[in-house]
Parts: C-alpha cells; sequence; structure tokens
C-alpha cells in the first residue's frame, strides 16, 4: 500500500508477515509501487516498465532500474499498529 | 582494446552499464550514429510530439554517464566490420579495434517508396523525426497515417492531441490482427474511431500525391485522402547493411544463440532489435524489437561477456500509450488464439487472455488496469491455466 505524504511511503508485507517500508515511487520513472506493483518474495515490480527492486535493501534487481529505493526502517508495536520511521 | 558497442541506444546503453554493473574494468568503447547523447526512445511516439516538448528524455544522467567510465563517440556511424583484423570502421574513416564487440544498431524504418524528395512525409524513430513531425503538426489539418501498428496508434493519438484531422490507412482488415487477433484488434480500433480518428482499412497505399509537399494519399480502391502531414509506420528493418561484407550471419536479424553470441564469430554479440535469437518464450529464434527486450539483451550479453550465468528473461512486455490509455501486453498473444475477454474499451478496464489448446496462458492484452495486468503477468510467467486465473471480474466470452 501506499501512505501519502512528504515522502510518500510504499508500505509491503511480505508472505512470512514481516514489514518493509521504501519511497513509492520507482527510481526509474514516476510510478507508485504501493499501488499497483506486484511482490514476489521480497521483491517488487513495478507494474509500468517491469523494474525490480528488492524491498529490504531497496536494490535495482534489472533493468531499467539503475537507482536503489530509499528505504525506511519499519516498527511493528504490541498491539500491531505499523510505524515508519522517515528520519 | 576492451569492448566495442556498435549503436548507444537502449541496448547498447544497457549493455555497458551491465558490464560496468558486473565488475567489468577493461574500457568500454560506444559509438552511436546520432549527434545527441544516448537517449530513450518510446517518448518518441508519444511525449515527445506535445506542443512544447523539449530536447529528448536522456537514457543516463550527466553524472551516471561519467561514471560508466565509456569512450563515447557520437555522429559515428559504423559502415565495415572486418572480422579478421577485429576492428570497426566508421563513416569518418575511423577505426576500432575490440577484443568483444556488440552489435546494437536496431533498425531502420521503412519508408514508402515514392517518398523521396515529398516534404511533410516521415518516419518516427529518431529525435529528429519527433521533432519534425512536432513542428509539422503545427501548421497540419489533415494527418495521414499510414500503418496502424503501435507507431501508427500512438502517433494517431498524439495528432488528435493537437486538434487536427487524422486519418489511418492499414492493409489488414482488421488492425493488429495478425499479433492480437481480429476481436481485440477490432476492440483497440474502436479507441480511435471513439476519439475521432477516421480508419481506412483493408485497404493499401497506391502512391502519395505532391511535387514538392505532400498533397494527399493515393489509396489501392482509386480513393484519395487529402494530407498535409504523412507518417509512415509500416514496420522496420534491422539496420545490418554495414555487416554484409563481414560474413556474419544474417537472416532478418544478427543471428544469435541464446546467450546472444553470434553464430560463427569468436567474441561478437548482438543486442536488443537487430538480434535474431532463441528466446527461452518463443519456438526457433526471434527478433522482438520491445523496448523491454533491448533492456534484457544489455544485461545478458554483458553476462556472456563475462563468461556469466545470466537470469533468464522474463516474459516479452511491451506497453502502448493512446489516448490517456495505457495498453500493456505480456508473452506472445500471436501464438495462441483469444479465450477470454473482459470488459472493452468504452467500459474500461479491458482485457484478454490467450491460451494454446488445453487452456495454458500464453498471452495477455489490458487497458487501463496496471494491478490485473500483474495478474495475468504472474499467471504468463507460471503458465497458468485460463481456469485458474481470477482477475476479479466476470468475462464477456
Amino acid at each position: 500500500m501506499t501512505v501519502k505524504g512528504e515522502p510518500s511511503v510504499a508500505l509491503f508485507r511480505n508472505m512470512a508477515g514481516e514489514f518493509f517500508a521504501t519511497a513509492d515511487s520507482c527510481t526509474h520513472e514516476l510510478w507508485s509501487l504501493g499501488e499497483d506493483s506486484d511482490l514476489e518474495d521480497n521483491e517488487v515490480v513495478c507494474p509500468l516498465h517491469m523494474a525490480r527492486f528488492d524491498i529490504q535493501s531497496g536494490k535495482p534487481l534489472c533493468f531499467p532500474a539503475t537507482v536503489a529505493l530509499q528505504t525506511y526502517a519499519v516498527e511493528v508495536d504490541a498491539d500491531g499498529s505499523v510505524h515508519v520511521l522517515l528520519a | 582494446m576492451g569492448t566495442l558497442i556498435v549503436g548507444a541506444s537502449v541496448a547498447g546503453v544497457r549493455t555497458a552499464q551491465a558490464l560496468r554493473m558486473r565488475g567489468y574494468t577493461d574500457s568500454i568503447t560506444l559509438l552511436g550514429e546520432e549527434r545527441h547523447s544516448p537517449y530513450d526512445k518510446p517518448p518518441i511516439s508519444k511525449e515527445m510530439l506535445a506542443l512544447g516538448a523539449g530536447a529528448p528524455v536522456p537514457l543516463l544522467s550527466a553524472e551516471q554517464l561519467a561514471d560508466l567510465d565509456v569512450d563515447l563517440r557520437l555522429g559515428a556511424r559504423a559502415i565495415a566490420l572486418d572480422l579478421s583484423a577485429r576492428s570497426v570502421e566508421t563513416s569518418d574513416g575511423e577505426a576500432f579495434a575490440f577484443d568483444d564487440l556488440v552489435i546494437a544498431t536496431g533498425v531502420t524504418p521503412r519508408m514508402l517508396p515514392g517518398s523521396d524528395g515529398l516534404a511533410g512525409v516521415h518516419t518516427l524513430r529518431t529525435a529528429e523525426d519527433a521533432e519534425a513531425v512536432r513542428t509539422r503538426l503545427m501548421i497540419a489539418t489533415d494527418v495521414v497515417v499510414i500503418g496502424a501498428g503501435f507507431i501508427g496508434a500512438e502517433f494517431a493519438a498524439a495528432a488528435r492531441s493537437h486538434g487536427v484531422r487524422v486519418s489511418v490507412v492499414e492493409p489488414q482488415p482488421v488492425p493488429m490482427a495478425h499479433v492480437l487477433g481480429e476481436e481485440v484488434g477490432a476492440e483497440l480500433t474502436r479507441l480511435h474511431v471513439l476519439n475521432g480518428v477516421t480508419m481506412y482499412t483493408g485497404v493499401g497505399v497506391d502512391s502519395l500525391v505532391g511535387d514538392e509537399f505532400v498533397e494527399g494519399v493515393k489509396l489501392t480502391d482509386g480513393r484519395t485522402l487529402r494530407a498535409d502531414l504523412v507518417v509512415v509506420g509500416i514496420g522496420a528493418d534491422p539496420a545490418t547493411g554495414w555487416l554484409e561484407t563481414s560474413g556474419l550471419s544474417l537472416d532478418n536479424g544478427v543471428v544469435c544463440d541464446e546467450g546472444l553470441r553470434v553464430i560463427g564469430a569468436e567474441r561478437v554479440y548482438a543486442a536488443g532489435d537487430v538480434a535474431r535469437w532463441p528466446s527461452p518464450h518463443a519456438e526457433g529464434s526471434v527478433r522482438i524489437e520491445h523496448w523491454t527486450n533491448a533492456n534484457e539483451h544489455g544485461a545478458l550479453v554483458a553476462a556472456s561477456i563475462m563468461g556469466a550465468e545470466a537470469t533468464p528473461p522474463p516474459p516479452p512486455y511491451v506497453w502502448s500509450d493512446q489516448y490517456g490509455h495505457r495498453i500493456q501486453i505480456v508473452g506472445r498473444p500471436s501464438t495462441g488464439s483469444l479465450a477470454r475477454a473482459f470488459g472493452s474499451v468504452d467500459t474500461l478496464p479491458y482485457a484478454a487472455i490467450y491460451t494454446q489448446p488445453g487452456g495454458r496462458i500464453v498471452g495477455a492484452l489490458v487497458v487501463d488496469d496496471p494491478r490485473m495486468f500483474m495478474k495475468c503477468r504472474k499467471a504468463v510467467a507460471a503458465g497458468a491455466l485460463v481456469d485458474d486465473l481470477d482477475l476479479g471480474i466476470a468475462a464477456g466470452t
């Protein structure tokens, strides 16, 4: 999902239930990764040109992406609320 | 001597980038025929035709280009390859020696016979083409598009946004039918009609009318369409003319193995539109003129040069932007037949699923629903059965 704001953040939950947060837009062209992208294990695929990133490290995994995604730390509270640390 | 890459568009530039990412430390020389620094091609038939559009979209930022550490030669057109001397000659007489050679010269758009010296008749392949067509669109009133493939369709959409009258001439009775089948071809054709384009299908072009400037297009059924701008989108041929004396094996493209190594030559590779190779997603060998294919080839060639294992490419993917709508296609619809269609271009989204006998999904087309498209892409990659595909909407057929 996308958390809109400055900056907008894409928040992912993988099949293991872990949360990861990255910048929302693909680094190749402006397009939200939180909205329509595909998550396969810990890899997100941008639906525009099929760029792939590791959501844990932000690293680009294939062309056309060559620039890493900004990543953010995520904390999950005991009550289940999820916090993305932008600082 | 290092690696010489002939062609500084997507495939060539991605090859250089992939080599550096893999830790290649030898020299890389990149020859570009055009005078521009490497730029992206998809915007040529899209954003670059809009009023006020500027310079071509660079493939690399200045910083990325500097970091790439390549000897980039612009305006350098390769004219011959000497395999025994292992050297490429350019039109200004310079010779470039290499250890490894990557052929990434792309394709040349086909032109209509009889258009020589007739102003107002264009193809769309380069930044110069886009600029010339955009300039012409500002004064044109009657635009004729020849060929209803992706380039023609995208140009028709861009031309309509300039408020000019647009006609499209296509020899197939149903545009895109050879790739997408008649039903889906007809549906996509309706996008043009809904947006005020006049379609002339099942009819060819007899000749262009005009002395100095184009004035019309005469059709094979005798009708003549008024025209002050004609854009020709009737396909393209691999740019292999400069290789004809080289002895390399050419067959509608440079013939390569699965690692894009040119058959019968040592340490010579081809990448992008110019390469014919046995794609894992096709039977026999294919030449694919998709932007994504050029990206994937760059990565694949670099792996071959470095003697490394490459990730197999994902299913073919192509997209087209028309009238504010995004058409996305995955797999190879032409290798199957239409199994399901969802929605229509009036009630978007629209989706079409192609299967082989037995129900295995081999291709899909989706208009305006990236999420649905990604589901289809996954199904194509997995070779899933159409009965197992749940797109969350009811099928029309």
